[in-house]
């Protein structure tokens, strides 16, 4: 049985803005309700109140919108694995999403409540960080956006206030000659917590060479984290084996694991620099076909 | 934490039920006499308490059953009768996918979800659509086995075991 709480449920966006100023800090959103309802029975949250967000219509639109793709934070990641929008324009998205949890939970867990949530293993996060996604809160003091990687602050720790609400995922539309990947070590081939995750993107100008590159991990650090200085070390040069070699050293480097019952930091720590090689050297191979 | 009256139309009858807050829709189904749904990890891990909601399969412990007023249902019970089984009910008997039963409800309605959107399905994206629902008996050989037979007698235009 669940510890009581107040449930709220409101019609509209602006009066759930509303009710979440008017109990704040004492106050929870909820949607899927995939971590909170297991958190709130574990007593890792003990809430007195509790806002249903899950039907609000303002919330439940995968759009474009001028330059980008716009996700809407009742997005169930079912949804986003059927979107036609974001195989065209965030595929690497969609296959995190098929790697998150199993078909159950993803037909009630969102993209925004993963995020949200800010576990260390979110597989949203590692490729929204590739694209340099925004997360988009509102309060009933206004709305503003912080980029993904401004927007983690620690294990379950983000800079959304108790009285704000994640509105919804922001997307740029990717530039042409834009590739990505993202793999998944789990102990298990489905509906397991990442070890270690990872996505990668490399966009390159007509000369081959890599103009951006953005390389995110998940589960080697309090939060997903960029490697930025591996990012830095292939950007501008040809991807060849040999820098491809030397970003993934780096990203290894930029890692802070812990060892946990899924698997030691030293793994995680070298598993990073196998599937961050492999991935670049996926990319590069794709993007010259 | 006043009690809300709220209406769920469970198996295709329409019930309207006086719920707390904190209940979830597992509870509430148990509460009204569909114990098919089965109370197993209540955090999402085991799908014994899988449930279509609005066609959607869900774990019914991870719903809070306000959040389902005015919804449709669909439990395991739902499928078929003693006397007219779902193919997937009679598939699950003859093969032999049952064991303690405890998971089964859940394997159904899993099983369920993914004919309804894969009527076709590889022997992988049948693992992967049972993923969420543990079994600590079978093995889960012959509930594969039951779906593929079950994918065959509900569209046996081409055979679900073959890859495309």
């Amino acid at each position: 049985m669940l510890p009581e709480f107040e449930l709220l449920m409101p019609r509209t966006l602006p009066e759930a803005l509303e009710m979440l100023a008017e109990h704040a800090p004492d106050v929870m959103p909820v949607a899927g309700g995939t971590n909170l309802i297991p958190d709130m029975r574990s007593g890792r949250y003990r809430l007195r109140w509790v806002v249903n967000v899950a039907s609000l219509l303002e919330l439940q639109a995968i759009r474009r919108e001028d330059g980008w793709l716009v996700i809407g934070a009742g997005v169930t990641v079912a949804q986003v694995l059927d979107d036609p929008l974001v195989a065209q324009y965030a595929p690497v998205l969609r296959e995190a999403a098929a790697l998150l949890g199993n078909p159950l939970v993803r037909n009630r867990a969102t993209v925004a409540g993963n995020l949200a949530d800010a576990s260390p293993a979110a597989d949203m996060a590692p490729p929204l960080l590739a694209l340099d996604a925004e997360v988009e809160l509102a309060s009933n003091q206004g709305t503003r956006r912080v980029l993904l990687r401004d927007f983690f602050l620690g294990v379950r720790r983000t800079v959304r206030q108790p009285h704000e609400l994640v509105t919804g995922v922001r997307v740029p539309l990717p530039p042409p000659r834009s590739v990505t990947a993202f793999y998944k070590i789990g102990l298990r081939e489905a509906d397991a917590i990442a070890v270690a995750s990872g996505a990668v993107r490399m966009d390159r100008d007509e000369s081959g060479r890599c103009r951006l590159v953005r390389i995110a991990l998940g589960s080697v650090a309090p939060t997903p984290i960029r490697a930025c200085q591996a990012e830095a070390a292939l950007e501008g040069r040809l991807p060849e084996p040999e820098p491809i070699a030397e970003a993934a050293r780096l990203a290894a480097e930029a890692t802070r694991p812990i060892d946990d019952i899924r698997g030691s930091a030293t793994y995680r720590r070298h598993v990073t620099e196998v599937m961050v090689r492999r991935t670049l050297t996926e990319c590069a191979a794709r993007s010259t076909e | 934490m006043e009690p809300k009256l709220i209406t769920l139309t469970v198996n295709g009858h329409t019930h309207h039920v006086a719920l707390k807050p904190n209940v979830t829709l597992l509870h509430a189904l148990r509460q009204m006499g569909y114990i098919d749904v089965k109370d197993g990890c209540e955090k999402g891990d085991c799908g014994a308490c899988a449930v279509l909601l609005n066609g959607r399969a869900v774990n019914s412990c991870l719903v809070l059953a306000w959040q389902a007023d005015g919804a449709e249902v669909l439990t395991a019970a739902g499928l078929g009768t003693a006397e007219h089984p779902h193919p997937l009910q009679e598939a699950f008997a003859d093969v032999g996918a049952v064991q303690c039963g405890y998971c089964t409800p859940g394997m159904l309605i899993a099983a369920k979800a993914l004919l309804d959107r894969t009527p076709y399905p590889t022997e992988e994206q049948i693992r992967e659509g049972i993923s969420g629902n543990l079994c600590r008996c079978t093995g889960y050989a012959k509930i594969i086995q039951a779906i593929q037979v079950a994918a065959e007698k509900i569209s046996p235009a081409a055979s679900p075991a073959k890859p495309e």
